[in-house]
């Protein structure tokens, strides 16, 4: 197990531009760029550059350049051409967002430096290595220092240059970059800021030529600055809003319940047993009939969703509101499959005897419901095929 | 490792003690609505609630309960070493520096959605201090049928031999229901948090139970993300550790690189993966459970070895 290998606890990856935002705010050089969506845009914009430049696709996945989501063009005509495949290509399943146009710059040396969360030794690490790399892993020779929270010092950007050898204005360069990526690091609650590459230039000073910055959204409460970088498809709104986790996934039952390792195991559960979770909902502590009809409404807007497994736990929870919750959805055909739901809690007989007559059954264990999840979608697929 | 920190004693104490099983806890924002509807049942469960800390109330009462507007004051009153915070998350930094300010040595961080370095920066101050922090994002900790410091509803608690460590809140109810229903009581059930940084690790907790004698065995609730079971993994085996150890990982069908819920579940490449995780446990001779409902199934066929 690479003990540098980072964990990424958040959605918060900031595109390459917005990354490079934050660089120019913290006095990190990058190359001249401009932004096009259209393009007239790109066509307007790369007047203004020397050839060759570079587009880059702005995805927020890792691995764009092997992808294909970089590209060098020599002539205007290229630049258009190249621009048109770029805004329809999806890199690892993402389109971009825009295509930055970026002046290219004459390389002596490659440096990787980055500064992130170090979950296992709670702890912030910086890595450099003076030999560059496609990615955190493949990077030879690399420095591991350990950084407190008050962020990199000079003395210790001073000693990391000499033992990455750089001299002279690359050291000073270097020093600055660090101490700028670490007050960017801890001042905008990055849990990760990688620039890989940093280049030497022929005038031996650094610059970025990509920026990975990933923001901790719990720490959003404080950077309403940073509000403008936030990416979230409809229905993860709705669920945030609501104060709902909610993923997505490929299969066909909506797994809802009171608690994300709850979430998790049944969705193990299901799989274990041949199912496929279309969706994962941890609608948190408090169960109420609210908290169970808005998460159904979410629910709702997932059209492959074709039966839906709660489970919930909790000696707090009153079953019989939960049943209200489900009736509720039922009443104004907010949802139309059925539910299979296991409920401990208090009055779990009257809850049964609410959900007679309608599409949700209750179950005493998780087992049976999702038993009677699968026995269910089974009976479907024997009337109307695999497809259902 | 601060394996000096005996956390029985602090929360339950000797039999010589005068507030022997009635340690004396301070509740951070008792008069809030999530720590008000808590402190009563806390108290309801028999923890000894000495007093609540909410600035700009001072001088008011709570269920009967003094409330003071700092934790200086309030700690001289009391003379606690414990405290719960249940305090937005924008504000948990300053209670909880606040509270190792005071003299407090176990505060218990119930709120979700701290900033990590947030978190980072208590750790740090903690071991100043020689307190230590569980959670933040935790249920709390109970000592079954003597105190219960946290978020966790009553019911699923037997007492008993079985020390319980979960990083999900609701699995270690859904866990401890299962082992009580199979007459496996616990001696204490702690949720680490379910964050990516936690104030007391799983190694951490491992090693505060070591001199617990009437420990029997420990369950481990782990789930993807990070590398907490794989390092305990290694810990287990290295130090040979005497008591026998069974483990459950929520998350085996997660998809990678989505946080499934907690902000600590989440897998990158290998990195976090149940896979890996189950293989660190098996090699440390740690069996794991397919469902919450087959721990105690093994647990007996571990002890009966």
């Amino acid at each position: 197990m690479s003990p540098f290998l980072f964990s990424l606890g958040c959605r918060m990856r900031l595109l390459e531009h917005q990354g490079k935002e934050l660089f120019v705010q913290y006095g990190i050089p990058t190359p001249k760029s401009a932004l096009a969506t259209s393009l007239t845009g790109v066509e307007k914009l790369s007047t203004k550059f020397e050839y060759p430049l570079i587009l880059k696709s702005q995805v927020a996945v890792g691995g764009r350049g092997k992808a294909g989501g970089i590209v060098r063009c020599n002539t205007p005509i290229e630049a258009g051409s190249k621009f048109r495949e770029l805004v329809n290509k999806r890199i690892k399943g993402e389109l971009p967002r825009s295509i930055m146009i970026e002046q290219s710059v004459d390389i002596k040396q490659e440096i990787y430096i980055s500064l992130f969360l170090n979950r296992g030794r709670r702890i912030y690490s910086l890595i450099c290595s003076a030999e560059g790399g496609v990615d955190i892993e493949s990077v030879k020779n690399k420095l591991i220092i350990d950084v407190p929270t008050s962020g990199v010092s000079l003395s210790l950007a001073t000693e990391t240059a000499s033992k990455l050898g750089l001299q002279g204005r690359t050291a000073e360069s270097f020093n600055s970059f660090v101490i700028n990526l670490s007050k960017l690091v801890f001042e905008k609650d990055a849990e990760l800021a990688e620039i890989n590459p940093a280049v030497v230039l022929q005038d031996a000073s650094l610059m970025a030529l990509d920026a990975k910055v990933i923001i901790d959204d719990n720490a959003m409460f404080r950077h309403p600055e940073l509000k403008k970088y936030q990416y979230m498809s409809e229905t993860e709104k709705q669920a945030k809003e609501g104060g709902f986790s909610f993923v997505e996934l490929d299969g066909n039952i909506a797994i809802i319940g009171n608690g994300a390792g709850l979430v998790m195991s049944t969705l193990d559960m299901v799989s274990d047993q041949g199912g496929k979770a279309g969706c994962f909902l941890d609608f948190g502590g408090g169960a109420t009939a609210e908290t169970i009809y808005e998460s159904l409404k979410i629910i709702s807007k997932i059209t492959k969703i074709r039966a839906i497994l709660i489970n919930l736990f909790g000696g707090i929870v009153k079953t019989n509101v939960v049943a209200e919750g489900i009736l509720r959805a039922y009443r104004e055909s907010i949802i139309e499959v059925p539910t299979f739901a296991r409920i401990s809690g208090a009055e779990a007989n009257q809850a049964k005897k609410m959900l007679k007559d309608s599409k949700a059954k209750i179950y005493d264990t998780v087992e049976q419901a999702i038993q009677g999840v699968l026995a269910e979608l089974s009976k479907k697929e024997e009337i109307y095929g695999k497809s259902v | 490792m601060a394996s000096q920190f005996d956390l029985m004693d602090i929360l339950v104490g000797q039999e010589t003690d005068k507030n022997f099983r009635r340690k004396p806890v301070i509740v951070q924002g008792m008069t809030g609505s999530f720590g008000s509807v808590h402190t009563r049942l806390m108290k309801e469960y028999g923890t000894n609630v000495v007093a609540g800390v909410t600035p700009g109330k001072g001088g008011q009462e709570f269920d009967g309960i003094p409330v003071y507007d700092g934790m200086s004051e309030a700690v001289k009153r009391t003379g606690a070493f414990i405290s719960s915070i249940f305090v937005p998350a924008s504000n948990f930094l300053r209670a909880a520096t606040e509270a190792l300010d005071n003299g407090i040595k176990l505060l218990v961080a119930i709120p979700e959605h701290v900033p990590i370095i947030d978190s980072l920066k208590l750790l740090e101050y903690a071991r100043l201090k020689n307190a230590r922090i569980i959670g933040p994002n935790t249920p709390g900790i109970i000592v079954p049928e003597v105190t219960k410091i946290g978020i966790m509803p009553a019911e699923p608690f037997r007492t008993g031999n079985v020390v319980l460590l979960s990083r999900s809140g609701t699995l270690m109810y859904e866990l401890a229901h299962s082992l009580s229903k199979a007459n496996f009581g616990q001696k204490i059930c702690l949720g680490i948090g379910g964050d990516p940084v936690n104030g007391t690790n799983l190694i951490e907790c491992f090693e505060m139970i070591r001199g617990i004698d009437d420990a029997e065995c420990i369950v481990v609730v782990g789930e993807i993300g990070g590398d907490a079971e794989e390092l305990l993994a290694e810990y287990i085996m290295e130090t040979s550790y005497p008591k026998p150890v069974i483990g459950y990982i929520a998350g085996r069908s997660a998809p990678k690189e989505k946080r499934m819920g907690h902000a600590g579940a989440i897998v990158y490449g290998s990195y976090g993966s149940a896979d890996s995780k189950m293989a660190s446990f098996f090699k440390a001779d740690v069996p794991v459970a397919k469902t919450p409902s087959e721990v105690p199934i093994l647990l007996s066929q571990r002890l009966k070895k």
